[in-house]
């Protein structure tokens, strides 16, 4: 289990001119910049490095005038639909595209939302749980590739799996999960 | 947030797969690759012949004057370049 640094706590960070909490800030929201781009917008992966690096330039450079530290990830998600506009429209110079409808936009960013809430709740696991929840779900990793990776046999890794969700499910409903001496 | 079962929570973990690490690290560069941005700015503000290079050709005059190359250095450069003219 780690201490989470609060979003605010790390902008202030950041501010001071820390460079461990810039490494932590860019490895807190990568996931989510990088899932705007290729997952609501469609980007191309060539245009969604474009639109990824200038997003953090642009954060890193205007981080002093975000006006509340907390709100560092609506903030984050605004120049990165921006950024994914303007890097769509740059293209339909060139060759027509799609931008995709307002209503589907919204509603993919609300999942995305959904999705980040609920990979904040991963910090309050076990590393053990930490891992390989993310191995299985967001890195798609087979159970033969978990279990080797993670030097445990392949049969565990699916109830190691749906007992770390158990408890995954537990933190973000706010309760204590139940306590379990499998070390997973 | 609303709650959720765990098969819902897995496919919202699924929607978060990693970036690319070249990519993140890339990013985490950042401050050392935008080292010495307001250095430019600065001493285009005061030196017309710098300022004239640096429109003609950014990377070649920042080449010329000792600074590394790097993207996001001059996408920032060429960003706040406008701001010169003001």
């Amino acid at each position: 289990m780690t201490i989470e640094v609060t979003d605010a706590q790390l902008v202030e960070r950041c501010r001071a001119g820390e460079a461990a909490a810039w490494n932590e800030l860019v490895e807190r929201f990568s996931r989510y910049v990088y899932a705007i781009a290729v997952r609501a917008y469609r980007l191309s992966e060539h245009d969604a490095e474009d639109v990824f690096q200038d997003v953090f330039a642009r954060t890193f450079e205007r981080l002093d005038s975000l006006r509340d530290d907390a709100a560092i990830r609506p903030w984050l998600a605004q120049l990165t639909r921006n950024a994914c506009v303007d890097r769509l429209r740059a293209g339909a110079r060139e060759q027509p595209t799609e931008e995709p409808l307002a209503e589907e936009l919204d509603a993919e960013m609300e999942r995305l939302d959904d999705a980040l809430d609920v990979r904040d709740g991963l910090s309050a696991l076990s590393d053990d749980c930490r891992e390989v929840l993310d191995r299985f779900f967001a890195r798609d990793e087979s159970y033969h590739t978990i279990g080797e990776a993670l030097e445990l046999p392949a049969g565990t890794i699916a109830s190691r799996i749906s007992r770390c969700l158990r408890k995954l499910r537990a933190i973000l409903e706010g309760r204590k999960p139940s306590p379990d001496t499998s070390g997973g | 947030m609303v709650p959720h079962d765990e098969e819902r929570l897995g496919e919202l973990l699924g929607l978060l797969p990693p970036a690319p690490a070249g990519w993140v690290r890339a990013a985490q560069e950042l401050p050392f690759a935008l080292r010495g941005l307001d250095e430019i700015i600065q001493r285009a503000r005061t030196d017309a012949e710098f300022r004239v290079r640096l429109v003609a050709d950014l990377e070649a005059a920042l080449a010329a004057a000792g600074y590394e190359t790097r993207r996001p250095l001059l996408d920032a450069v060429r960003e706040r370049l406008p701001e010169l003219d003001s």
